[in-house]
């Protein structure tokens, strides 16, 4: 059985959730050899990186038109060298940029996507949330042909994925033209400036849509100031306007890790969880004792926020006297 | 512009969630049903479009009778007309399956632009957008808060991680997903929902879109999910629990 796995690099380095996807890919290798992918125009120093980490073998997937990310580049040279490898699965980490081209790949292929993979048991089954993170869900492919995957951020744990021997490298040159990528990409920007660093916050009152309306905010506040907190916020939270985007916590805002995560009226869907899940002391109040956010809580109180936040506003006030 | 919008039906956000006696679905006895928010936001940047470059808007929904209410709910928001794929066994297809039903219903009708949300609340997948580009043959950019019409086609603002964006300029026909956030949803007005009884829902049935094919991906058992820490439940009213998490932050996790 062989298992291609694809790195996702960026500033010039492997990212982190990649290693996490190369823990995935060790499991499921269980004992055989796991051969990586780097992906771009120049792959040298990321291929020398990957070498180093324990694969069977590294090879850069390396074309000019593969200097910038387009799903029509990545998709095509990809299906080649898969078609060449034939892999019996194909693992990546579960990324903006893998969401964007990985299932039309997987498509192309008469394949589907088992996407944000959060556990591999025996068979092999893979285990994926349904319903915003209240119910697992086990799959198993049926198919015949490359079975692909993505590993959920913060489901395997890339410390595993030590040195070894380092791993032979070789280059796999695709056939692209220019006129096959359709999209014109420019180069990313930060969206406004960031004027919150919640990364370094001690303590964070994190508030979601359980809050109703933007006039409730005033608990919130009231909550964080009495705990010299920082108020950070859910995504539907910043949708509507009632808090800036800059105090996101999740997959497409910040991740934080304080030592107080006060998490009132988020159900705790996996892009939100994956942005706090390292904090310290993590507490929920929610009135659904089945919401996933109570999965990752220390501490918990189900009940309606708004009487428990005043109440514990007094207490916080009582206790620091 | 012509402008295919792809919506779901989705369990209501609250709504409570159990596992059917088969362990391979959900109970839908009692459930309430919603448009998926992801999708409203594609609808909402549809009609904006519609506003700003003028065209048609068609509403396209997948799934059994009930799937009517959602589409009733997007035509009273402005949509033009609506096609509705009568199926019965989407939850047994795959993403391929679904996103198969959705191209061969979107193919005669040869819209300029398909809009969908970038992932649906129950299954969330996230992969139906980017398929039916796939299979349409059609270029594609997902996660996209913004959408500006351009001589040559489209310049989109696409979400990356972490506070991160990225302009891409793509031609048309294409496809995109869409992040929620960009715009701010409107409500159907008295007057959208009463003539929204009088637009066309035109029915298709699945099985003339061609056959289902058998599933790449089975889906092997439905569980609840295991806890990762185990957490401590304060109990009482409101006052008492609030004075216990105190006591707890203070002398047993001592972060206070």
């Amino acid at each position: 059985m062989s298992i291609l796995l694809v790195l996702e690099d960026s500033g010039g380095k492997i990212r982190r959730i990649s290693w996490e996807a190369a823990a995935a890919a060790q499991k499921l290798a269980n004992g055989a050899g796991v051969t990586a992918v780097v992906i771009g125009a120049q792959t040298e120093a990321l291929a020398a990186e990957a070498a180093q980490r324990g694969f069977a073998a590294v090879i850069r997937l390396e074309h000019p038109l593969l200097a910038q990310y387009t799903a029509d580049g990545f998709v095509s040279a990809l299906q080649q060298l898969i078609q060449k490898e034939s892999p019996a699965y194909v693992v990546y980490p579960h990324t903006y940029q893998v969401r964007d081209f990985a299932p039309a790949l997987a498509a192309r292929m008469g394949q589907v996507l088992i996407g944000d993979v959060v556990g591999i048991e025996e068979g092999p089954t893979f285990t994926r949330q349904l319903m915003q993170g209240r119910l697992n869900a086990s799959f198993k492919p049926a198919g015949s042909g490359p079975c692909f995957v993505s590993v959920q951020a913060g489901a395997f744990r890339a410390d595993g994925t030590g040195s070894g021997a380092s791993a032979p490298v070789s280059t796999f040159a695709p056939t692209l033209d220019a006129a096959q990528i359709r999209t014109k990409p420019s180069e990313p920007f930060r969206g406004s400036a960031q004027t919150v660093d919640l990364g370094s916050a001690q303590f964070i009152v994190s508030v979601g849509r359980g809050i109703r309306e933007a006039e409730n905010l005033s608990l919130i506040e009231n909550l964080a100031s009495a705990l010299g907190a920082e108020i950070a916020a859910s995504r539907p939270i910043c949708d509507n306007g009632w808090l800036p985007m800059e105090r996101q916590v999740g997959s497409s805002g910040q991740s934080v890790a304080p030592k107080l995560y006060l998490a009132v009226g988020i159900s705790g869907a996996i892009q939100h969880l994956v942005g706090m899940k390292a904090s310290q002391c993590i507490v929920a109040i929610n009135k659904d004792p089945d919401a996933p956010i109570f999965e990752v809580a220390d501490y918990g109180i189900v009940g309606d926020l708004f009487e428990v936040v005043p109440a514990l506003t007094e207490a916080v006030k009582a206790a620091k006297g | 512009m012509k402008i295919i919008v792809a919506i779901k039906q989705v369990p209501e956000r609250d709504a409570p969630v159990r596992i059917a006696s088969n362990h391979k679905s959900i109970d839908e006895a009692d459930l309430n049903w919603a448009m998926n928010e992801p999708d409203a936001y594609a609808l909402e940047e549809a009609l904006q479009l519609k506003e700003k470059n003028g065209g048609e808007v068609i509403v396209l929904s997948a799934g059994p009778e009930r799937v009517g209410s959602t589409i009733r709910e997007a035509l009273a928001k402005g949509a033009d007309r609506a096609i509705h794929v009568l199926c019965d066994d989407l939850g047994s297809r795959d993403a391929l399956g679904a996103a198969k039903l959705l191209a061969e219903a979107i193919k005669p009708e040869n819209p300029d632009l398909v809009l969908t949300g970038l992932q649906s609340e129950d299954l969330g997948l996230g992969q139906t957008g980017v398929i039916v580009a796939e299979l349409l043959g059609l270029p594609h950019s997902t996660l996209i808060v913004q959408v500006e019409k351009t001589d040559a086609g489209l310049k989109v603002k696409r979400e990356l991680e972490e506070g991160w964006f990225q302009h891409i300029e793509l031609p048309l026909p294409a496809v995109l997903t869409i992040q929620s956030g960009g715009n701010k949803l409107r409500y159907a007005t008295l007057m959208g929902i009463k003539r929204a009884k009088m637009k066309e829902v035109r029915a298709v049935s699945a099985a003339d879109l061609g056959p289902a094919g058998a599933p790449v991906l089975t889906l092997e058992n439905i569980s609840l999910p295991s806890k990762q820490k185990s957490t401590q439940i304060l109990p009482g009213n409101a006052k008492e629990a609030a004075a216990a998490l105190v006591e707890k932050l203070k002398f047993e996790a001592r972060v206070l």
